[in-house]
């Protein structure tokens, strides 16, 4: 008979899911990813009751270091980063299960440490043999990580244990390279073992959208080609590249953005209803949008590129992308991409998605705007509707997490005048101490083994198939067009959408 | 914050949106309207628990201090909005007659459509469904281990009466115990045989515990003094040994399980804006707790 825990009670949903006993691998310690966001998200998951007692977390770099230097650099990215206050008994929690593992990612000796690490934590602090390795390090590390883990037996869970793989994008540079890395790590893990994070998956008002689909009757019926003239979705920095250089050069926008949080957000916009909230029926409808994906037969009129220039953003005098430290004058990397998909279903037919992303744009905003078609008739004077443009749902992903419908109002007075005004929704509880953050939450989820906001890589790959022809076509005409920092992107991006009679929204 | 003394419900309801306008911003996020009742002295430091609570829950917040039922019928408000509220709020001040049909002046100054909760800070009506301001709530939150005096007798009472909505912050302050006894045997899938409470000699949230223990457990489970503060172990037994929780100092606990080494777990002891912050996330009738309260008045009467 399996047992069946007595004080868990389906009914008890104040009890929050804490992961079973477990630990977590860092490779890649001393970078950014690490410091700014899966250390502090670790604290807080402590700081919140969510992680096991006894969790431990297992540095591993090429530094000369003792576990207490490992846990001052914790310490000190904790305290600048982390979301919630910082607590010594949390702090000491945590501290006890710090191990640092010095090595190069060919090194067998650095792995049989690790190995020996790995089970001494399962003996001192009852980590039960499950690890989860997180790679926050460049992929084309992968391969020797993962096949070092093989070979020092640490990708073999014993029985009733697990051993999970983390990977961040990118995942691939195109669909031939996303195929050679999911060859290598799925020759290693299970593919359920492995965890591509995409931490856009992991925020409020992502899933939210799902929520707002799928709980509420008002929006299904308009939803769908009969009422929706077109989608856009932007997602904008109003930063450069900064020190990213090395890894951006040679990416650029499309890969960067549009392969994964992009396709993501319109997979989820445009996907049918799952028959139920789990891993697998959300990955069904996902993948079955992506496959229905096309891109229009002109690349050259639906797509556009550009590269920042030198300018005035925000304020601040800043420099262009070809003058940045480590870009080639000659680069033809873009900074801002646009591209037009259409969905071949009998929901979306008709209807374009347009993406956008880019560099140095006038705000940092994420949103999916769906905009409806005009009212057929309007029976009013023409003058009267004159500001009157079309109805729109703004799903802001962020910054200012919520919703906003525009729709048209009378303005007051005398005169019949109709024009735009927003309705704006804003749920207090994204911004709170109480709810999670997307890190705190997909590494939770590893840790519970839960994947619903994990894109396996079917969904990778179909993504680069998707993108794939815009970037060889790219790559065999012209180059980006350079457009002023702090605007809204290059003029070929407006002409685009232009020649289909529609505008950008300014977000 | 603007003053209205001598006012009635629609004068404070015409300065709420006037309020709002002027915070610059009219449009409604506001997702439910909260209501606390305080005596004088308590009511400033349950409003600004709410107002913590509000930025999780952006709420409508009504305060009523009811003050000395004798004498002609007084209404003193003060309306705001903004100023680190996710909502808006209003102190209201009854005093004479109206003290006894706060209600009336309640209802009105509801939000339309969205859900009610309602808390007494300190002291709370024997049968908080049958009060008239309870009755208007979907929620209604007491705090029995913030009662003057008569702890474990307010908790009792509040089991006596329950109906579905009430709930006790003597019951969410339990649960990072009870996630982490959850969890335990998560990781030891063993039959409990006996359960042991240790807790400070007067400890409403103890008295529960044992209760849902004993529930869920099926077994006889003891209650131990100790000087505290609050809930200081929690043991129970296996036939492979003792799962034990131990926290002296309200912060951080050992946990302690059979054949694993003794782990330091967080623990810490919560303050009421994050209690009355989860009490708000969720206002369908709490099944557990209900079943918690029955138990308790079981083992209660057997005595």
């Amino acid at each position: 008979m399996t047992y069946a825990n007595p004080l868990r009670d389906p009914q008890d949903r104040r009890l929050p899911r804490i992961a079973g006993p477990c630990g977590l691998v860092l490779f890649g310690v001393t970078g950014d990813l690490s410091r700014k966001k899966v250390m502090p998200a670790i604290y807080d998951l402590a700081n919140r009751g969510l992680l096991p007692p006894g969790f431990s977390l297992v540095g591993f770099a090429r530094r000369d270091w003792a576990d207490q230097d490992f846990a001052q650099i914790v310490h000190d990215a904790v305290k600048e980063h982390a979301r919630t206050p910082f607590r010594e008994e949390v702090w000491k929690q945590l501290s006890e299960g710090f191990r640092f593992v010095s090595g190069d990612f060919d090194d067998d000796a650095a792995f049989a440490h690790l190995r020996h690490t790995v089970d001494e934590l399962d003996q001192l602090r009852g980590t039960g043999g499950n690890m989860a390795f997180y790679l926050a390090i460049p992929p084309a590390f992968f391969g020797n990580v993962v096949g070092q883990l093989k070979e020092h037996g640490l990708s073999d869970p014993g029985p009733d244990q697990w051993r999970r793989v983390v990977v961040e994008k990118p995942f691939g540079h195109d669909l031939e390279s996303a195929r050679e890395l999911n060859q290598i790590l799925d020759g290693v893990f299970p593919s359920g073992s492995v965890f591509r994070i995409d931490h856009y998956l992991g925020k409020e008002t992502v899933q939210n959208i799902l929520a707002m689909r799928f709980a509420n009757n008002m929006f299904e019926p308009i939803w769908n080609a009969n009422y929706v003239d077109h989608v856009q979705i932007t997602m904008a920095e109003d930063i450069g590249i900064g020190g990213r250089a090395g890894y951006y050069d040679g990416i650029g926008a499309a890969r960067d953005v549009i392969q994964n949080h992009l396709l993501q957000l319109m997979a989820l916009v445009a996907m049918e209803e799952p028959i139920a909230f789990d891993a697998r029926s959300l990955r069904i409808e996902k993948q079955k949008v992506l496959k229905s994906a096309t891109l229009p037969a002109r690349l050259d009129l639906t797509t556009a590129r550009g590269q920042y220039a030198a300018g005035w953003a925000g304020g601040e005098k800043v420099q262009g992308f070809l003058d940045e430290e480590g870009i080639k004058k000659t680069s033809t990397t873009e900074t801002f991409a646009a591209i037009t998909v259409n969905v071949e279903t009998r929901r979306w037919a008709g209807v374009p998605f347009y993406l956008r992303t880019g560099k140095r744009l006038g705000r940092r905003v994420t949103e999916v705007a769906v905009v409806f078609k005009r009212a057929p008739h309007l029976p009013f004077a023409q003058t009267a509707t004159e500001d009157l443009s079309q109805n729109a749902l703004v799903i802001r992903v962020q910054p200012d997490e919520g919703m906003t419908l525009r729709f048209g109002s009378k303005v007051p007075g005398t005169a019949m005048e109709i024009r735009d005004v927003n309705m704006d929704f804003a749920y207090g509880g994204s911004f709170t101490e109480a709810s999670a953050e997307a890190y705190e939450r997909l590494i939770l989820d590893v840790l519970l083994g839960d994947p619903p906001l994990f894109p396996r890589h079917e969904e990778v790959e179909l993504s680069w198939k998707i993108l794939d022809p815009v970037i060889e076509f790219w790559a065999r005409k012209g180059k980006p067009e350079p457009y002023d920092s702090g605007t809204w992107g290059p003029e070929s991006a407006d002409k685009m959408l232009a020649r289909d009679g529609r505008t950008w929204r300014r977000p | 914050m603007i003053e209205l003394t001598d006012t009635n419900s629609s004068r404070i309801a015409a300065e709420l949106v006037r309020s709002r306008i002027r915070a610059g911003s009219p449009a409604m996020g506001m997702v439910m309207t909260l209501v606390i009742v305080a005596p004088e002295e308590d009511a400033a430091e349950a409003m600004a628990a709410a107002k913590r609570a509000s930025r999780e829950h952006p709420s409508r917040v009504l305060g009523v201090i009811l003050g000395d039922a004798r004498g002609a019928a007084q209404v003193h408000a003060q309306v705001g909005s903004g100023d680190g509220w996710g909502g808006e709020t209003a102190l209201i001040r009854l005093k004479g007659e109206v003290v006894k049909h706060a209600e009336s002046v309640v209802l009105p100054l509801l939000l339309p459509d969205s859900p009610v909760a309602i808390w007494w800070p300190t002291s709370a009506p024997a049968d908080p469904a049958a009060d008239p301001l309870g009755a208007l709530a979907q929620r209604r939150i007491t705090d029995s281990a913030a009662v003057p005096r008569g702890k474990s007798t307010a908790m009792l009472t509040q089991c006596r009466s329950y109906a579905p909505g009430n709930t006790d912050l003597s019951w969410t302050r339990l649960t990072p115990w009870r996630a982490l006894l959850a969890a335990a045997l998560d990781q030891h899938p063993l039959k409990v045989t006996r359960a042991k409470v240790t807790a400070e000699r007067i400890s409403p949230s103890a008295d529960l515990l044992v209760a849902w223990l004993s529930d869920r457990l099926k077994v006889e489970v003891t209650r131990r003094n100790s000087d505290g503060p609050g809930i200081t172990e929690v043991s129970m037994d296996t036939r492979e040994g003792p799962i034990r929780i131990s926290r002296a100092d309200g912060r951080l606990a050992t946990f302690s399980s059979p054949n694993r080494p003794d782990r330091p777990v967080a623990l810490k002891r919560r303050e009421v804006p994050a209690l009355l912050a989860e009490e708000l996330r969720r206002l369908d009738e709490d099944d557990v707790y209900a079943e918690v309260a029955a138990r308790l008045v079981k083992l209660r009467s057997k005595k």
